[in-house]
């Protein structure tokens, strides 16, 4: 051990007594990506404030000083104090648990926007560019029917058709799907709506990016060994797609967490008693003029929220494609 | 060009035919009658009667050529809710108090938007530019009901300037905060994709020969860059739409201004079905000609692109 550490110390200095330049270690892609992130303030700042909801989401039951749905009749409507940081709500629930609880809610649709893009729209983009023909027509004109309208306004009327649905189940698939969506306090229902439109973009990524790598001389080298069409897919294609992927869909994030909490302020998404973020602005929003205090920490911690996973989203487009910068 | 126009004007037929055909499945597969959610229960002779006037007992496929001819007459028929009033006359009244907050907004966002794009590339990477950026992020992310209550929380509550919510046509004071709350989102994207297009433009070699023969810098960027560098930006605006909308449904309803977004999200919590029906065609047929207007822009502004 010892002669080694001196040999490796020795070597040094042989090499600065030399006047040899420092070879620079070479890096990989993603240590060069992650190397860029870091250097990005606003990345940072999104990165560490994204940890963290991560962080708070998982330890919520231990963080939350009391239950979310714990109601106390006798202190209601109280301004910020010592026994409740961010004060309690017209049926004296503690806001600040409230708000710990609800970011489950956001960071479970996060996941499942993302799971969306991974298990739907990067197959359809993939297949769609590989395979042309009429399943690239299949796929890509069902994408711009879904995209020529505002997304949310598919999601509101998909999800009062199942809001209807799922209340009143007919049938054994849909008392499960019922039952599911009762047990997750309607994040079943939002979960499907979301499906139906956070893929769409990336689909088409997707396939605008095999479009010009199919020609490209590896794919053919691919094919020429042997390489079936699924290995090319997947072990060829879709790496050199992932760097795009990755920065679409934290862009999707946000979206996709600004309208679950959209429909739940709405009254369609998650139901009360579950603290939705959007939940808990709505109802700050009755007692607005006398209590505005319960109106405005969920209001802002949706914001920040959104803003920090933009401020990511930047970042990392930045880190991964250093062609696209502006500057 | 007429003929592109007239070809395009042609598509929007089946297109909304496809639209109409999809939302009605849509509202009649959905379980429950209407009158499900009304305080007391129906009794049965009621309901029966209720269903033979609004001709749900009919066949599916009567029901919808019925409904299908009416609309073509400019009938949508009644609204469940309001049964003193038609869809058509809900529509006829909301959707004006929308156009007006919507163009209002758009405007307030091609105004807000370009120069603080503009004055972000001018000053590029310094204070402004990242302030500038911070702001666009902001408007960006945030959904245009966050943006809503903050504003009546900073602009009605803690300085008490404005009212804290309602409707007295676009030139009042109320009209402020929904203008803003809309207009905000629009103006980030359009501030947004100003700044980064006008950046692209400046090293462009026409610029240089702008500034070889003695141009004064601000003419330059006034004249020489924004001129082609406004061409991608009016193109977005016509997608901003979509944002409009959108943040129509939710900044009409909290602010209580009596627009046709507001009566759709009523119409979807109250299953008022022929006025969703109604409504959802409505913005169908608004996008669709936003959506040739703005391809038509395109051709308009740069010269290189033909229509066939």
């Amino acid at each position: 051990m010892t002669t080694r550490v001196e040999g490796g110390a020795s070597r040094v200095a042989r090499s600065r007594v030399a006047g040899e330049p420092q070879p620079r270690r070479a890096r990989g892609l993603w240590r060069d990506a992650w190397y860029r992130l870091t250097r990005n303030r606003a990345a940072v700042v999104g990165l560490f404030f994204v940890v963290l909801l991560v962080l708070v989401a998982l330890l919520a039951s231990i963080l939350a000083p009391y239950s979310f749905d714990r109601q106390d009749l006798e202190s209601t409507d109280l301004g910020p104090s010592g026994a409740h940081l961010l004060g309690t709500d017209q049926l004296g629930r503690d806001q600040l648990s409230r708000l710990l609880y609800g970011s489950r809610i956001s960071l479970a649709v996060a996941f499942v926007d993302v799971l969306i893009v991974v298990v739907v729209g990067v197959p359809l983009g993939l297949a769609a560019g590989f395979f042309g023909r009429w399943v690239d027509t299949l796929v890509m004109r069902t994408v711009d029917v879904l995209l020529a309208f505002p997304s949310l306004l598919l999601v509101i009327v998909v999800i009062t058709y199942l809001r209807a649905v799922l209340d009143q189940p007919q049938g054994a698939f849909l008392a499960v799907v019922g039952g599911l969506d009762k047990v997750t306090g309607g994040l079943l229902g939002v979960f499907i709506a979301l499906g139906l439109v956070s893929w769409l973009t990336v689909a088409r990524l997707v396939r605008g990016q095999v479009l010009s790598l199919k020609e490209k001389e590896f794919v053919e080298a691919a094919r020429m060994v042997g390489g079936t069409n699924a290995r090319i897919m997947f072990r060829h294609l879709l790496p050199n797609t992932l760097a795009p992927v990755i920065v679409a869909a934290t862009f999707g994030i946000p979206g996709a967490i600004a309208t679950e909490a959209g429909l739940s302020f709405l009254g369609l998404g998650v139901r009360p008693p579950n603290p939705s973020w959007g939940i808990l602005i709505a109802e700050g929003l009755r007692a607005m003029r006398a209590f505005p205090h319960e109106m405005i920490f969920p209001a802002l911690t949706l914001a920040i929220t959104l803003i920090c996973f933009n401020f990511l989203g930047d970042g990392l487009r930045d880190a991964l494609d250093p062609k696209l910068r502006v500057d | 060009m007429t003929i592109y126009i007239l070809r395009r004007v042609l598509w929007m037929i089946p297109s909304l035919f496809i639209v109409f055909t999809l939302t009605f499945l849509v509202v009649h597969a959905t379980p429950g009658s209407p009158w499900d959610d009304t305080e007391k229960p129906l009794l049965e002779g009621v309901r029966e009667n209720l269903n033979r006037q609004y001709h749900l007992d009919d066949p599916l496929p009567k029901q919808y050529a019925d409904y299908l001819i009416n609309v073509l007459h400019g009938d949508f028929g009644p609204s469940y809710r309001s049964t003193q009033r038609t869809v058509s006359d809900i529509i006829g009244a909301t959707l004006p108090v929308s156009v007006q907050l919507g163009l209002a907004s758009i405007l307030f966002a091609l105004f807000v938007g370009i120069p603080l794009g503009a004055l972000a590339a001018v000053k590029h990477n310094t204070w402004i530019d990242y302030l500038s950026s911070l702001v666009t992020v902001t408007g960006i992310s945030t959904p245009p009901f966050v943006r809503v209550v903050l504003l009546i929380l900073f602009f009605s509550l803690f300085l008490a300037w404005l009212p804290t919510g309602g409707w007295e046509g676009i030139w009042d004071v109320r009209a402020i905060i929904p203008v803003i709350a809309i207009g905000s989102g629009p103006a980030a994207i359009l501030a947004r994709y100003t700044r980064s297009s006008l950046l692209e433009v400046q090293g462009q070699d026409y610029i240089r020969t702008a500034r070889a023969k003695g141009v004064r810098e601000g003419a330059i960027t006034a004249v020489h860059a924004m001129k082609n560098a406004l061409i991608p930006v009016v193109t977005v605006t016509g997608v901003t739409l979509a944002n409009v909308i959108t943040g129509a449904f939710f900044v009409e309803r909290i602010y209580g201004v009596p627009g046709i977004g507001r009566q759709f999200i009523d119409s979807v919590t109250g299953r008022d079905y022929p006025l969703l029906l109604g409504i959802v065609l409505v913005f169908a047929v608004v996008i669709m000609i936003v959506n040739l207007l703005t391809d038509l822009s395109y051709g308009y502004l740069d010269p290189r692109i033909r229509y066939r």
